[in-house]
């Protein structure tokens, strides 16, 4: 088991990407606390808008206190929202995209990297997008916002390499993902049909990709394994970024 | 993570990141083949060793023509044969651009191509091919590595984009290491004084050399099923030095 003893953060553990990451992650021995906007709390699950600094602040603390040690954060909680055409896209829709993806990441960022200097250790993974790195003409917030997630991850590897020796902080670029954000955000397409087709065949590939990829890559990057690894964004694409 | 029943070919296998790949698919499990110019350490010998001169196109054919025989499949590649040497654009010689361009891009053209055959007869494969950070970012004295290196980034995205294109299930990445604690490197800093070489590693964000066997974990994983949606993407680990 590759995460033994490790206690980790989740966001956007009740869905797609962050359920498949935390389902794994606790496969491989962690202790998973899932956070997400949509969820029951539990034993397992802490209920927190990640745009809002005070869920973040009583999160950690609340860890903390329970477990003693935060050893790995992986940013995954996101949204896709409708109207996202450069046109269409009110400043309600850009806002709410930029604040969820990017607010939320550095917010997690921010506040987990204390208690990770004071261990000496810890990794954080941030769930960035193929679209962060080419865009697509129909997703403007989110390119936008996961464009900033990437060169936050960058801007973090460094400070946490230069102050916090031992903490590390890498980025995965998936491709389209086969989960309830994509699914919904192809429904409501007028054309999501075809765009679904389209979707597939722009990873050569010749699929979308599943959840458990991700997360394999995100228990690599978690794990000791990539003690090494910092400041890096792994595709998990497909090949999508390849042509 | 298991390679029970898989067989693995490394170049440059007796030494440095190809032998550290060979310890781990070893301890994994795999058949492993290193293919080195001269004989691998003892330790090793318990794998088989075949000697490979990388930029010899019929030496590739009768080698993989062995592993056919011998083990009737072939399930990774990884190229790691490599050739470093120092030389701007203006001083280095048509000469040592040859030698470097033979290793270290031909020797990979040649590997990718040697082994797609039998990867499709295996069902499945994955080819890792070492770049480097040099192939992302040059540096005026390493004008030949450099290119080559660039080289190989793109060829093992077409590698890659071709066999996904003909519905082989071959998947090809490339590995971008940083400075890592090899013999290739320790004899490019043989000649500079000691403290340039500790200034050299300090100047790195993670403050320290790499160690292969940090590269090789990741060269083994993108080899595992673990990351089947990973393909003709790039995978950099430097800590932080191209962040």
């Amino acid at each position: 088991m590759k995460l033994s003893g490790k206690v980790a953060i989740v966001t956007g553990a009740a869905s797609g990407i962050g359920a498949a990451i935390a389902a794994r992650f606790r496969q491989e021995g962690a202790v998973v606390v899932g956070a997400d906007i949509a969820c029951a709390p539990s034993a397992e699950f802490r209920r927190i808008d990640v745009s809002v600094e005070e869920d973040w602040v009583s999160l950690i603390e609340d860890v903390l206190g329970a477990h003693g040690r935060i050893d790995v954060l992986v940013n995954a909680a996101g949204v896709s929202l409708a109207g996202d055409t450069l046109e269409a896209c009110s400043p309600e829709t850009l806002r709410r995209t930029i604040s969820v993806n990017l607010d939320g990441t550095f917010l997690g960022c921010r506040h987990v990297i204390a208690p990770m200097r004071r261990q000496g250790s810890g990794s954080i993974v941030n769930i960035g997008s193929i679209l962060g790195r080419v865009a697509d003409g129909a997703a403007v917030a989110y390119v936008a916002s996961k464009g900033g997630v990437g060169m936050l991850t960058k801007s973090a590897a460094l400070h946490l390499a230069r102050t916090a020796r031992g903490v590390r902080c890498n980025q995965i670029s998936p491709g389209y993902v086969a989960t309830p954000m994509v699914e919904n955000w192809l429904a409501d397409l007028p054309d999501g049909q075809a765009r679904g087709r389209e979707l597939v065949a722009a990873h050569p590939l010749g699929r979308l990709g599943r959840p458990d990829e991700i997360a394999a890559a995100a228990l690599f990057l978690a794990s000791d394994e990539s003690r090494a690894v910092t400041g890096a964004d792994f595709l998990i694409d497909g090949g999508y970024t390849a042509h | 993570m298991s390679f029970a029943g898989s067989v693995a070919l490394v170049t440059g296998g007796g030494s440095g990141i190809g032998l550290a790949c060979c310890r781990r698919f070893a301890a994994q499990g795999a058949t492993v083949i290193a293919a080195d110019l001269k004989k691998p350490p003892p330790e090793l010998e318990a794998s088989a060793w075949v000697e490979l001169d990388v930029t010899d196109p019929g030496r590739w054919r009768d080698v993989i023509d062995g592993i056919r025989a011998e083990h009737g499949r072939l399930d990774a590649l990884v190229n790691s044969a490599g050739l470093l040497a120092e030389g701007t654009v203006e001083d280095t010689s048509l000469d040592l651009w040859r030698r470097i361009m033979a290793v270290n891009l031909e020797g990979t053209f040649f590997g990718c191509q040697a082994v797609l055959p039998l990867m499709r007869e295996s069902g499945s494969g994955s080819i890792v091919n070492l770049s480097s950070v040099s192939g992302i970012k040059a540096d005026a004295e390493l004008a030949a590595y450099d290119a080559s290196k660039g080289a190989v980034r793109m060829l093992t995205k077409e590698v890659a984009l071709f066999c996904a294109r003909r519905g082989d299930r071959i998947r090809c990445n490339s590995v971008h290491p940083g400075v890592v604690d090899t013999p290739m490197v320790r004899n490019i800093f043989k000649d500079a004084a000691l403290a340039s070489e500790r200034q050299w590693d300090e100047s790195q964000p993670i403050g320290r050399r790499i160690e292969a066997e940090e590269a090789a974990s990741l060269i083994v994983w993108l080899c595992s099923p673990e990351a089947s949606f990973a393909t003709g993407a790039e995978f950099v680990i430097d800590g932080g030095a191209t962040a």
